[in-house]
């Protein structure tokens, strides 16, 4: 049986998501053997135009001719899959939609008008069809296996989307929110990474976006409770993720202002070490 | 009257997009442009605003091969802007997770971008059927500096653990044990990785630019120390803009850059050059085995800068690893008191100088941002060097030359998506 040509192609993006495929050591060479890596310009000059069986796409569409490329992969291939934050929502670059492209032009560029930018960066799935998406700024190398396992097998990936603090919990992580007020992300956020910065001690940013069912304002609540101004909660809502419409709805109410009373922190029923 | 012209839509196994224009006529380079067509994303414009300790978090973002250079690069230039002064403990555990960085770019770039072209492969999984230990071997140094960077921020890939001050989280004894038990068995392996990369088939070239660099005055440069040129200009980091410029090309959304006016070349062969003094006694003996004679103007010899570059990393760790585990666990940051100022920062990122520069309000949220980045540095000098090379294998068929060109452009690692930007080659000989 011929094996199955995938292909990756690159998008507005930092290669992380590539890096993430090309750090996978002794795998790499296991995937080279199973598949046919038809098209994969940072990993090999052999280039071979299509079509494909499962093209893997990373980065945000930014510029007019990104459009058109991702228009043409799509058609092309048979599945396609966004890996990563930029694919999935825009990426930490759509910071530059809550802006003027102008200003943006001009800040930067001494004759802008060599620069060829659309107004917004934005995911694929707002311009083609999208077959499934890896979240994650990178995805996580573990969810990566198990969904190119998945498609090789036939079988339909299904990746969680509850919030990381699931994970965070039953890895016996102590609360960084609970203990220490500080802001952390996670109850709204997707699981995936391994619930990482509680274990480095510090306070989830949002990197794997929004979860399924996530009370936002509640947790805007929150951290105005501890401190933090509306116009802080709306900072930690337009980050990695700012263009995923759940994050995005709630930054604009809450540039509006608070959406309801602060949530102070719940006094520790039995003391514990803070009383 | 005689012109010619190829066409090749992507430069392979580089890091990020762009395209290399050439047109020979009678012989003569009439133009040559490495185009850099990565679209723009504006991250100076968009940390304007944003907050002192989320600055690491942004940057890391710029480039997906060399977070921690951003990372580390932009918290010295908070701290220097703040007035924060790092503990010894803290500076080597940054020195430590910086060589984590090395390792794994290095031997990404050694083994999955650059060998093939020196046995005929398209790519580092073709080659791992001829030559299975020797790949091998890269991917599992590549895969111990990954972990390394792991202990310090959970994953290789925009890692989580570094803040303005230092980390968030100290390593524990044990994390630090087994990380030293796994540097001592890689030495070996890192010693024959020199030895293998300087039998590679180099074409023999020259070129000339000044080379440019971190200097410190005991150590082998990573993140500290002051700019050196091998002209003789030695400056402080802060004073990068009086003497190095970044200005536009209409070709290119990277900015290229120049020094007193001239085109001059960043990376691990111009670093290597300028701090020969400055290495490991067991790394200085492997590279004077190797019989190739440093400093070298060879750009193809950057394979093995690099390769020495991770015997460094992997001595150098183990020094600090080792020191780690006989003094107390320290508190690993510093607090940060913000103010209304500004600081500049500069480390050496896997492929060259990268240098940042942040003004604060006094609540300590951005007013603006400049980040150098080593491609755009080197992007002149990538262009002179490319027509130098066309000028001296004009009798190569189109196919070789310009299989001869990517490899050139290769040697500089450029590292597109830093500058933001496709290497798309056409070779128009007008005929």
């Amino acid at each position: 049986m011929e094996k199955p040509k995938i292909s990756v192609h690159k998008f507005s993006s930092c290669d992380g998501c590539q890096v993430q495929i090309l750090s996978l050591e002794e795998e790499l060479l296991q995937l080279a053997d199973r598949v046919d890596i038809a098209f994969f310009a940072e990993a090999t000059s052999r280039m071979n135009p299509g079509p494909y069986d499962v093209s893997f796409v990373e980065g945000s569409v930014s510029t007019p001719h990104e459009i058109e490329r991702i228009q043409h992969v799509r058609d092309i291939s048979k599945v396609v899959v966004s890996i990563g934050a930029c694919g999935q929502s825009g990426g930490l670059q759509a910071l530059r939609n809550w802006g003027d492209l102008t200003y943006y032009l001009n800040d930067f560029y001494t004759e802008p008008e060599h620069i060829d930018a659309l107004p917004q960066s934005t995911a694929f799935h707002d311009h083609i069809d999208v077959d499934w998406e890896v979240p994650g700024c990178p995805p996580d190398q573990g969810q990566l296996k198990y969904v190119i396992n998945s498609l090789l097998s036939g079988a339909k990936p299904n990746l969680p989307s509850e919030a990381v603090c699931l994970q965070c919990k039953r890895d016996g992580n102590v609360c960084v929110l609970v203990s220490q007020e500080q802001p952390c992300m996670g109850p709204i956020t997707r699981t995936g990474c391994g619930a990482l910065c509680p274990h480095q001690e510090r306070d989830c940013y949002g990197c794997f976006g929004p979860q399924g069912g996530g009370n936002i304002d509640a947790l805007g609540r929150r951290f105005n409770g501890a401190g933090l101004t509306p116009t802080d909660v709306v900072s930690r809502l337009r980050l990695i993720y700012s263009w995923a419409e759940p994050f995005r709805e709630a930054s604009r109410r809450w540039e509006q202002g608070a959406q309801g009373a602060p949530l102070p922190p719940q006094p520790h029923k039995h003391g514990g070490m803070r009383s | 009257m005689s012109e010619r012209k190829i066409e090749v839509p992507v430069l392979a196994r580089v890091e990020g997009e762009g395209a290399l224009h050439v047109k020979i006529r009678d012989g003569q380079v009439e133009d040559l442009r490495l185009r850099i067509f990565e679209p723009p994303r504006f991250f100076e414009t968009f940390l304007q605003q944003r907050d002192w300790w989320e600055i690491p978090d942004i940057t890391s973002r710029i480039c997906g091969i060399c977070p921690v250079a951003y990372q580390l690069s932009s918290s010295q230039a908070i701290e220097a802007a703040f007035g924060a002064v790092l503990t010894p403990e803290i500076r080597a555990l940054r020195r430590l997770y910086y060589c984590g960085e090395w390792i794994e770019s290095h031997a990404l770039h050694i083994h999955l971008l650059a060998a093939p072209d020196f046995f005929g492969f398209p790519d580092a999984m073709s080659l791992a059927k001829s030559h299975p230990a020797e790949v091998r071997r890269g991917l599992h140094l590549q895969g111990l500096g990954n972990d390394l960077v792991k202990m310090f921020g959970g994953r290789a890939v925009n890692p989580v653990g570094a803040r303005p001050g230092g980390f968030y989280r100290a390593p524990s004894y044990s994390e630090v044990r087994a990380m030293l038990e796994r540097f001592r068995a890689a030495q070996d392996d890192a010693a024959e990785l020199i030895a293998w990369t300087a039998k590679f088939n180099f074409p023999d070239i020259q070129r000339d630019a000044p080379r440019v660099s971190l200097r410190h005055h005991s150590e082998y440069p990573m993140a500290q120390g002051n700019i050196l040129a091998s002209t003789g200009l030695e400056i402080d980091v802060a004073d990068f803009e009086h003497h190095y410029r970044e200005f536009q090309v209409p070709h290119s959304t990277a900015l290229h850059a120049h020094l007193d006016g001239k085109p001059y070349w960043v990376g691990p062969l111009p670093r290597l050059n300028n701090n020969l003094d400055r290495l490991p006694d067991a790394t200085a003996h492997l590279l004077e085995k190797t019989g190739i004679r440093f400093p070298s103007n060879n750009p193809f010899h950057s394979a093995v800068a690099r390769a020495v570059e991770i015997h460094i990393a992997i001595e150098e760790a183990i020094r600090i690893l080792a020191a780690y585990l006989k003094q107390p666990l320290p508190k690993p940051y510093v607090n940060i008191v913000p103010k209304e100022g500004e600081g500049a920062g500069c480390t050496e990122a896997p492929r060259g100088l990268l240098w940042h520069r942040y003004r604060f309000n006094a609540e300590g949220k951005v007013v603006k941002a400049v980040i150098t980045p080593p491609t755009s540095q080197n992007q002149a000098h990538m262009e002179n060097d490319l027509r130098q090379s066309v000028l001296e294998s004009l009798d190569l068929d189109d196919g070789a030359l310009q299989a001869h060109l990517e490899a050139g452009v290769r040697n500089y690692d450029p590292c597109i998506s830093c500058s933001t930007h496709f290497l798309k080659t056409t070779i128009d000989r007008g005929d």
